[in-house]
């Protein structure tokens, strides 16, 4: 038994022996002849243990055994079974498809004969035929990331590990990488998948739950989901604002978790707690409950302890600015080439004060150009940007003064610590002497950065760098926020928490638009528009793109499924016209 | 045995790819050289030419004059004569001139009585020791020659004591780039080997390459070749280049045999690529790499390795440590080689010592890196 799976007992590892165990005592068994799903909040240990079955860590104490090969001892047998795909892929940038796949094949001795078909088959698998000779430093992401499966399967693996492979990858990239690994799967395989996407761990046949080092569940995701059935309700037919009412509903004791979905508002309530009273959640007098089937995010969540309130204290401590109605950002036939390739086309909308407006679209399909035109960091070719009625064209520095900007790669000073990016940021924002240190005070209260005050920027977790940015890029308390990816890698729960700020900033006139992968944060949004091939294909609320691509196969599509027909769409129409 | 022989050529055919693809390695092992020879070809000469200086005429006399008009004709010098004293004094505190001769009032007069008992002054700007020593040299020259001039026209002979009779060997010109282009290949070298080497090895740690290669069943000893042999043979490419351009552009000559060049730069790069690999098994991202590899890599190779400082001058504390200093011994090699021809006895311990400390590096960086992440 032991010999043809995985099996780790009570495995602890510690990077410095003052520092909490990254892991610790844990003990599972890895089945082959399925995908092993690795889960958890970002820290939680995830990485390290994907280290440890390489071998390239070893346990500080416990033992990890791999179809009988002990990491500790036969690390060099264990090279020879195992492919491996770390977060950055593992590519070489500067060399081509082609030569990628040579040199993998070379270390891992494949043999010269028979060698044409391998890569052929490889090639077509990852449908990267016609790239073969396009350097991987100039692959898309989704490019990047099967090309550099395709390298981990280039000798059959018997341990087959992608850590986090899906990050910053659209989801159609996803789902093709989710169906190469299904094929892929034989009895004597085994795959283990790390990944911060609840939706493709619910896909995988058992899941390890890992928070801070720990082992809180493992078995089949469906077991874990098992435990919040009969939690899990839609209030439908909500006719007041769904943001109110969700952080109205997350006020109950009841309520354990709770997420906006479109124009409904999905709750999980506590393990023995009834249904809670829906006049408390004043929406309106047509709302009604609906059971609605667990999924696995809500038992994640229920399995970490719930989510944050409803509250936002940044939102609360916020003069709310007139409820007028007013366009606050205008987009008009936005354009950029970068010589001959035009990264945005025509791009044009709108978005009235209080709304948030959300900007999807697959790698490279230009959302960051169109981003970036409007916080003034690009100049367009041809078009307008308005910020608050000011032209960022001909006043950029008045306009982003009314602006604030979240980057999607950590913008802050790294070598800063968390205070003196605060005073710093606050300072060149324009707040001083008393004003200047309530807010900073505030800040540091709102987003729990007390335990992290004089920690460099650069050495905090994941999640904490995310407030911070956050935190400093609200200070000066603007009328329109951007946010670009902000809860990229993040998990579950901290996305939960920037949102409750987001909509509490919202909801007291701050207009927002955001970037993102995630689905599930589209949702929130009170618009989308579409971003793909450099234009806006398609703008509405999520539940009218989603009725735009109901079909008779897909009768209620989630939005990643409308998300893909309508690009799936907009390809075939456009592919009839000769280019 | 073949399977390993297969990963090596993988990763060394790869590193050429890498090579050639990365405009910073190619910059660095081809331009950079050039820029450096033209630099130490052209730019920097330790030669002084035309020092400027002053000339003090307090002596009315015709012998003052005549030497006056000696500092004048003097190549060495470009001098200015002035009968105030304190004129050219402050020429010289002000910095336009670097020394000053004063003939005194009474120099003519004791000169006709036979010299013996007339006296010169040469004040000479210390704050420019080397040039100091020049101006002190030159005038006494200049001085020297105008005295047998003087004889000779007087009919008197010369006054003998003990002659010197100065040969200068190797370098008969005393042209400073003869001794400098050398140590410059010396510098160049140095940057590949440890400065490139470090670079790259760090640019996998930073890429996440290393992490994949780590769980591929690739060997230490595999990884460390497959990065020293391209770095060594891009290298040697290099100081051939550099070689080259040294003898036929700047003229400089060569007077020792090819196998005794590769022989000393071969045994140099391996320490250096040692000290690489060394620095990059600690340090993994690019800029920390690339400061040790400065300070530990390049700055030694400039200012200890006799080059431009003379060792033998250095302090007791300093001149020990230039012994663990590879370029030392590259430099005084190639030196060799260039100006004086194959002296083995000398070449060969030198070999020997930069072999040893290639032996050190190579031991501590095997020692150190082992395939784990931490």
């Amino acid at each position: 038994m032991a010999d043809d799976s995985l099996v780790i007992k009570g495995l602890s590892y510690s990077y410095g022996a003052h520092l909490v165990p990254a892991l610790a005592e844990l003990s599972a068994t890895i089945r082959p002849g399925i995908v092993t799903g690795l889960v958890g909040p970002d820290g939680a240990g995830k990485t390290t243990l994907m280290r440890l079955m390489t071998a390239l860590l070893l346990p500080t104490s416990g033992r990890l055994t791999v179809f009988g090969l002990d990491t500790g001892t036969s690390a060099d047998q264990l090279h020879e079974i195992i492919g491996y795909m770390p977060q950055k892929f593992g590519l070489y940038e500067d060399l081509s498809v082609i030569q990628n796949l040579r040199l993998y094949a070379d270390l891992r001795n494949v043999p010269e004969s028979g060698r044409q078909q391998l890569f052929a088959r490889l090639l077509a698998f990852t449908g990267l035929e016609s790239f073969q000779k396009r350097l991987a430093g100039r692959l898309s992401g989704g490019m990047k990331q099967k090309l550099g499966l395709a390298c981990a399967l280039i000798r059959k693996p018997r341990l087959l590990l992608l850590d986090e492979p899906s990050v910053g990858v659209d989801p159609v990239s996803r789902r093709e990488l989710w169906r190469m690994v299904q094929e892929l799967v034989d009895k004597e395989t085994a795959v283990i998948w790390s990944t911060a996407y609840l939706d493709e761990a619910e896909l995988c046949q058992e899941v390890l739950l890992l928070d801070g080092g720990r082992l809180l569940f493992a078995g089949p995701p469906g077991q874990l989901t098992e435990r919040v059935a009969d939690r899990c309700f839609l209030v439908q037919g909500i006719s007041g604002n769904r943001r109110q009412v969700l952080a109205r509903a997350l006020q109950l004791q009841e309520v354990q978790d709770g997420i906006v979905q479109g124009q409904n508002v999905r709750i999980v309530l506590r393990a023995g707690q009834n249904q809670p009273t829906l006049s408390l959640l004043n929406a309106g007098a047509d709302a009604y409950l609906t059971p609605v089937p667990p999924r696995f995010e809500d038992a994640y969540v229920d399995a970490l302890g719930g989510g944050p309130g409803g509250n936002s204290a940044l939102a609360a401590a916020m003069a709310p600015l007139p409820n007028d109605q007013a366009i606050t950002v205008e987009a008009k036939g936005l354009t950029k080439r970068f010589g001959d390739f035009i990264a945005a086309q025509d791009v044009s909308f709108a978005i009235r004060r209080g709304e948030i407006f959300g900007l999807l679209g697959p790698n490279g399909a230009g959302k960051s150009t169109t981003f970036k035109m409007m916080c003034g960091l690009l100049w367009p070719t041809s078009g307008t940007g308005r910020v608050v009625g000011l032209d960022l064209q001909q006043a950029p520095g008045q306009a982003r003064s009314h602006l604030g900007y979240m980057a999607q790669k950590f913008s802050l000073y790294g070598d800063l610590s968390v205070r003196q990016n605060l005073d710093f940021f606050s300072g060149i924002y324009g707040l001083a002497g008393a004003r200047q240190k309530e807010t900073v005070t505030r800040m540091i209260d709102i987003f729990g950065l007390h335990p992290h005050l004089s920690d460099s920027a650069k050495d905090l977790p994941l999640g904490f760098k995310q407030r911070l940015a956050l935190a400093c890029s609200v200070m000066h308390e603007p009328a329109v926020l951007f946010l670009d990816e902000p809860t990229s890698g993040v998990d579950p729960l901290t996305r939960r928490e920037f949102w409750t700020h987001i909509n509490g900033l919202v909801e007291h006139g701050v207009t927002v638009l955001v970037t993102t992968h995630f689905m599930d944060e589209a949702e929130y949004c009170d618009r989308i528009g579409l971003v793909y091939r450099g234009r806006m294909i398609a703008t509405g609320p999520p539940d009218e793109l989603k009725s735009q691509a109901q079909s008779p196969q897909i009768p209620y599509p989630t939005l990643e499924e409308a998300f893909i027909a309508l690009l799936q769409q907009w390809d075939a129409s456009h592919e009839e016209l000769p280019s | 045995m073949n399977n390993r022989l297969q990963r090596m050529s993988a990763l060394i055919r790869k590193e050429f790819i890498q090579i050639r693809r990365d405009p910073s390695s190619l910059l660095i092992a081809f331009v950079l050289p050039v820029i450096l020879l033209f630099l130490y070809g052209f730019g920097v000469s330790l030669d002084a030419k035309e020092v400027k200086i002053g000339v003090t005429l307090q002596d009315p006399g015709k012998e003052g004059n005549g030497l006056a008009a000696a500092f004048l004709a003097s190549p060495y010098f470009r001098a200015r004569i002035s009968h105030d004293e304190g004129l050219l004094e402050q020429e010289l505190v002000a910095g336009r001139l670097r020394g000053l001769v004063v003939i005194p009032e009474n120099f003519s007069r004791l000169v006709e009585k036979g010299g013996g008992a007339a006296r010169l002054q040469v004040i000479a700007d210390g704050s420019e020791a080397n040039t100091a020593n020049y101006v002190q040299n030159y005038a006494q020259g200049v001085v020297n020659t105008w005295w047998a001039m003087h004889q000779r026209d007087h009919g008197l002979p010369s006054q003998k004591g003990v002659q010197l009779m100065t040969r200068i060997w190797f370098n008969p010109e005393l042209t400073s780039r003869n001794s400098l282009l050398p140590g410059a290949l010396a510098i160049i070298m140095a940057i590949i080997g440890t400065l490139l080497t470090a670079l790259v090895v760090a640019r996998e740690w930073e890429r996440g390459t290393m992490e994949a290669l780590m769980a591929t069943p690739v060997a230490i000893s595999e990884l460390i070749i497959g990065k020293l042999l391209p770095y060594f043979i891009l290298g040697m490419l290099a100081m051939l280049g550099s070689v080259a351009i040294s003898v036929t552009l700047f003229d400089l000559p060569f007077r020792g045999s090819l196998p005794a060049l590769l022989l000393s730069s071969g045994a140099f790069l391996l320490a250096a690529l040692g000290q690489g690999l060394l620095i990059s098994s600690a340090a993994k991202n690019q800029f920390i790499a690339a400061m040790v590899a400065l300070i530990t890599g390049f700055l030694p190779a400039f200012l200890l390795s006799g080059f431009i400082f003379e060792i033998a001058s250095m302090p007791p504390m300093v001149r020990a440590l230039t012994h663990i200093i590879p370029a030392r011994y590259l430099v005084t090699n190639l030196q060799t080689l260039f100006l004086v021809g194959d002296v083995w006895s000398l070449l060969l311990p030198n070999v020997g010592i930069l072999l040893l400390l290639a032996a050190v590096l190579f031991f501590l960086t095997a020692r150190k890196t082992v395939k784990r992440l931490r």
